[in-house]
């Protein structure tokens, strides 16, 4: 019996391989027999070495991790659509690799019994079943790759299958931007920059018939040897230089090499007499190469559409643990991810925009609160975001809160989509209470300032870290004049900041044992956020604050700041600020290795030498607090 | 008391062989292990909100084990219309018309109780769909649903922070838990589209009150 949602169920499959092969009434009746399953983030779909299961499985949402327990290397990730779990179909053996939700997902299962006829039937599905089998499909992270991109020798290069780049089919953009060859070289540059591309396929009844690249534009026109009015054909290399769809990276890069070219054209049987598939270009290839920070950045703000941020994202965490992985410092690691960071959001942003129906009524700042605002998010974690907009007259507030408010909902779900969480209080650009006009943020931080009980010093030291994320900065610097006006002329504000900062828990326990989280989900893990770096943190921010210093959000550079304008204390702020490094990294390292935010941090699993590591930065934390205590007279204040 | 038992037992009688099968599954012990207990997610459109006057429309039912969902055994029952608000069919996208093949009331609880037997059901704000089935079963001279019921609705609100920053709010709608949990809502507002968004909702604040400091299944069930 077809149902609504073995409808749905056979919706969602006819979009993807194998199945696109198969008739609707045999889709259907798959679809029937399909289990739809459930994974939180980590739990095991299958064991490397396990009995084979009766299904195999497509990936419905989320994501699944496909690795060898030894050496914890990833060999493939599967997306929305992915097909794994392959083995029991074609061999009557267990398991070669675990298979683990990368993110909670939710997966469908394909009873192999009954779908096996299909392969019988069909004679692509089966083609495609024994293609990916052998491939082993995509993979970004695997250690190979990491040593090509850094340029680092493998260390084992015998444990990583042989031969993958060879196998690697490359991805190119399958809608290539094509006009004819009368059209004007005007109007191609201009389409080329509005599509930002940097080659224009021309064909002829569908048929590939030359190419112009940017260089022939600055060649053939620039240099005045043709006039901006020729057409197409006047200028366009040809016969135009054609490949098979199905292309290795190895092959792709052979071909780019042995005949100078940055385009390739890819048609259906590789020869021009056949329609153009897409067009392959050098960029493309380094992008698939992963990683150096332009290609990425360039891949972000090009790409259209946010699931293809998503992949960007990942492989800018495959940089930062090449980064780790090769002892880069800190400083420099952090400014780089944060750049990509922002400009991922940045990207999301200009395209809810772009698919809104109006264009934005007033001024607007996106602001990144917390650590985003601090720029000390390396991995990704929950979102905490605030919307900042031009005061405007009383009648048109209600309209315009409307706008901004649809347009943050838009935004924190793109971000969700790219991999960023809600934030679970809610602290989101999409509530209201986050999404407020110039003057009302002026209120309500006057509000916190001036009467700072507890709950508006908790707001306070969330929201004042805010940063720029998108939009006009006007309006930021606006707020931010207002606030330090405010708090110099409240200077007991400062006390109960100072009283927060100090209310954090102690790491450290009588005998200078760690001390250990009792229960929960969490129970016996050191909690590195709330014990190591919110005393910092914190702290960082109320002296910077006292100082009137602007525009230095991120906590180590802030330690530096101030240990330029208080020689005395220098040593102890740079000690600080040197901790504060150590942490992140810590917390980083430790999230990379879970695929979590890192907060929590097992303590079994540490050298002896990172216990000291840790134990030397709480020193630094307690003088800190001593010296906080003292400035802002706290004691009296707590009594 | 023997003489009330016996009289009891001999009303019994009266009842349909299904109820009697139904009945019997209760015998059977509730398994103990999360993953083996079954649930069965379910929703039911109705011409209204009055428990008294207004009838169901159509029933749509998930079953739900071991964090699976089999779409073989998925149920959805449209049932016959004697009366008809128009104002229900602008929410519930229901037109009389449509060419579902319908069934009585009295069929599709017989086919609803030996779908359901006697798992643990599941529904978003479910004390209304409890009592529109209980409501439906009265008019047939049957007794109320024998089940264990969770309510998606309550058990959201235990998965969410204890933070003095996050408004709570008094009603979360299941578009809310959507939106949350980013569930696709195209088939919002059929019925077994509905028990399909709480399905996944509720395996989603599963896995949220299983990382709970103190959760155990007994908890949950009572």
């Amino acid at each position: 019996m077809k149902n609504t949602i073995s409808a749905r169920v056979a919706d969602f499959l006819k979009q993807f391989p194998p199945f696109n092969e198969m008739y609707a009434e045999d889709l259907h009746n798959l679809s029937q027999e399909v289990h739809i399953i459930y994974k939180i983030k980590d739990s095991i779909i299958f064991e490397e070495e396990a009995e084979p299961h009766d299904y195999f499985y497509v990936v419905h949402r989320g994501a699944v991790v496909l690795q060898k327990k030894t050496g914890n290397d990833i060999v493939d990730l599967c997306d929305e659509g992915d097909i794994f779990g392959l083995r029991p179909l074609m061999a009557s053996e267990n398991y070669k690799l675990q298979a683990k939700a990368f993110e909670e997902s939710i997966l469908y299962s394909i009873p192999i019994a009954i779908f096996k006829p299909y392969t019988q039937k069909y004679e692509g599905v089966a083609n495609f079943l024994i293609e990916s089998f052998a491939s082993n499909t995509r993979n970004p992270y695997s250690k190979i790759y990491r040593g090509k991109l850094l340029g680092e020798t493998l260390k084992t290069p015998t444990q990583t299958p042989e031969g993958l780049l060879d196998l690697q089919h490359v991805h190119y953009s399958k809608k290539p931007v094509t006009s004819t060859e009368d059209t004007s070289i005007k109007e191609i540059a201009q389409t080329m920059t509005q599509k930002k591309v940097g080659a224009m396929l021309i064909v002829k009844n569908k048929l590939p018939v030359g190419i112009i690249t940017d260089k022939d534009i600055r060649n053939k026109i620039a240099s005045g040897e043709f006039p901006i009015t020729a057409k197409a054909k006047a200028i366009m290399s040809s016969p135009v230089i054609t490949y098979p769809q199905k292309m290795t990276i190895a092959q792709a890069q052979m071909a780019m090499m042995k005949s100078g070219i940055s385009h390739l054209c890819l048609t259906k049987d590789g020869t021009q007499n056949t329609p153009a598939m897409g067009i392959l270009s050098k960029h493309d290839v380094m992008l698939e190469l992963g990683n150096n920070p332009a290609v990425l950045m360039k891949a972000i703000q090009r790409s259209n559409k946010f699931k293809s941020i998503k992949v960007i994202r990942r492989q800018v965490t495959s940089l930062l643990k090449g980064y780790l992985n090769q002892n880069i410092p800190m400083t420099l690691t952090s400014s780089i991810i944060s750049e990509l960071t922002h400009a991922c959001t940045k990207r999301v942003i200009e395209i809810v925009i772009e698919n809104m129906q109006n264009s934005p009524p007033v001024k607007f700042a996106w602001l990144a609160m917390g650590s985003q605002g601090r720029s000390e998010q390396l991995l990704q974690t929950d979102q905490d975001n605030a919307l900042l907009f031009d005061t405007v007259s009383e009648n048109e507030l209600q309209s315009t809160r409307t706008y901004f408010l649809e347009l943050a909902k838009q935004v924190n779900q793109a971000l969700r989509t790219i991999g960023y969480e809600y934030c679970p209080a809610e602290m989101m650009a999409s509530n209201q209470e986050w999404c407020l006009s110039l003057s009302e943020w002026k209120d309500r931080t006057s509000h916190w300032i001036t009467n700072p009980g507890q709950n508006e010093v908790l707001l306070s030291s969330i929201f004042f870290d805010y940063d720029l994320a998108y939009g006009d900065s006007s309006l930021v610097d606006a707020l931010t004049s207002h606030i330090f006006k405010q708090t110099a002329s409240y200077p007991i504000f400062y006390m109960h900041l100072a009283g927060g900062a100090l209310r954090n828990p102690s790491p450290t326990g009588f005998f200078r044992g760690f001390l250990v989280e009792e229960d929960g989900a969490h129970k016996d893990f050191f909690d590195v956020k709330r014990r190591a770096l919110m005393p910092l943190i914190d702290g960082a921010r109320v002296l910077t604050l006292s100082h009137q210093i602007k525009s230095i959000n991120n906590t180590a550079r802030r330690f530096e700041r101030l240990a330029e304008l208080e020689p005395n204390n220098e040593p102890i702020f740079s000690a600080c600020s040197y901790a504060t490094k150590a942490l992140l990294k810590f917390r980083t390292k430790q999230g990379l290795l879970h695929n979590d935010s890192g907060r929590f941090i097992a303590l079994n699993m540490l050298t002896k030498e990172e216990k000291i590591k840790l134990k030397r930065t709480f020193k630094v934390i307690k003088e800190l607090q001593e010296l906080i205590k003292l400035r802002f007279k706290v004691n009296a204040m707590i009594g | 008391m023997g003489f009330l038992k016996k009289l009891f037992r001999k009303g019994q009688k009266h009842y349909p062989e299904f109820w009697s099968v139904y009945q019997n599954a209760f015998e059977r012990q509730q398994a103990h292990d999360l993953n083996a207990i079954r649930f069965v997610v379910f929703d039911t459109e109705t011409t209204g909100l009055d428990i008294e006057k207004d009838r169901i429309l159509s029933i749509g039912a998930l079953s739900l084990q071991n964090e699976s969902i089999a779409v073989k055994q998925s149920f959805e029952v449209f049932l016959y219309q004697h009366f008809y608000h128009a104002d229900n069919i602008a929410i519930h996208g229901i037109l009389e018309e449509e060419s579902k093949p319908r069934i009585t009331e009295l069929e599709a609880l017989c086919l609803f109780l030996n779908f359901i037997e006697n798992a643990i059901l599941v529904a978003h704000h479910a004390g209304f769909d409890r009592a529109m089935i209980n409501q439906a079963l009265k008019r047939h001279g049957l007794p109320k649903l024998k089940n264990k019921f969770l309510d998606t609705s309550t058990l959201y609100k235990q998965t969410l922070i204890d933070s003095p920053l996050l408004q709570r709010q008094e009603h979360y709608a299941l578009d809310d838990l959507a939106e949350k949990f980013d569930i696709t809502t195209v088939d919002r507002h059929t019925a077994l589209g509905d028990a399909y968004i709480t399905a996944i909702a509720f395996l989603n604040i599963l896995g949220k009150l299983k990382g709970k400091r103190g959760f155990s299944v007994k908890k949950l069930l009572n």
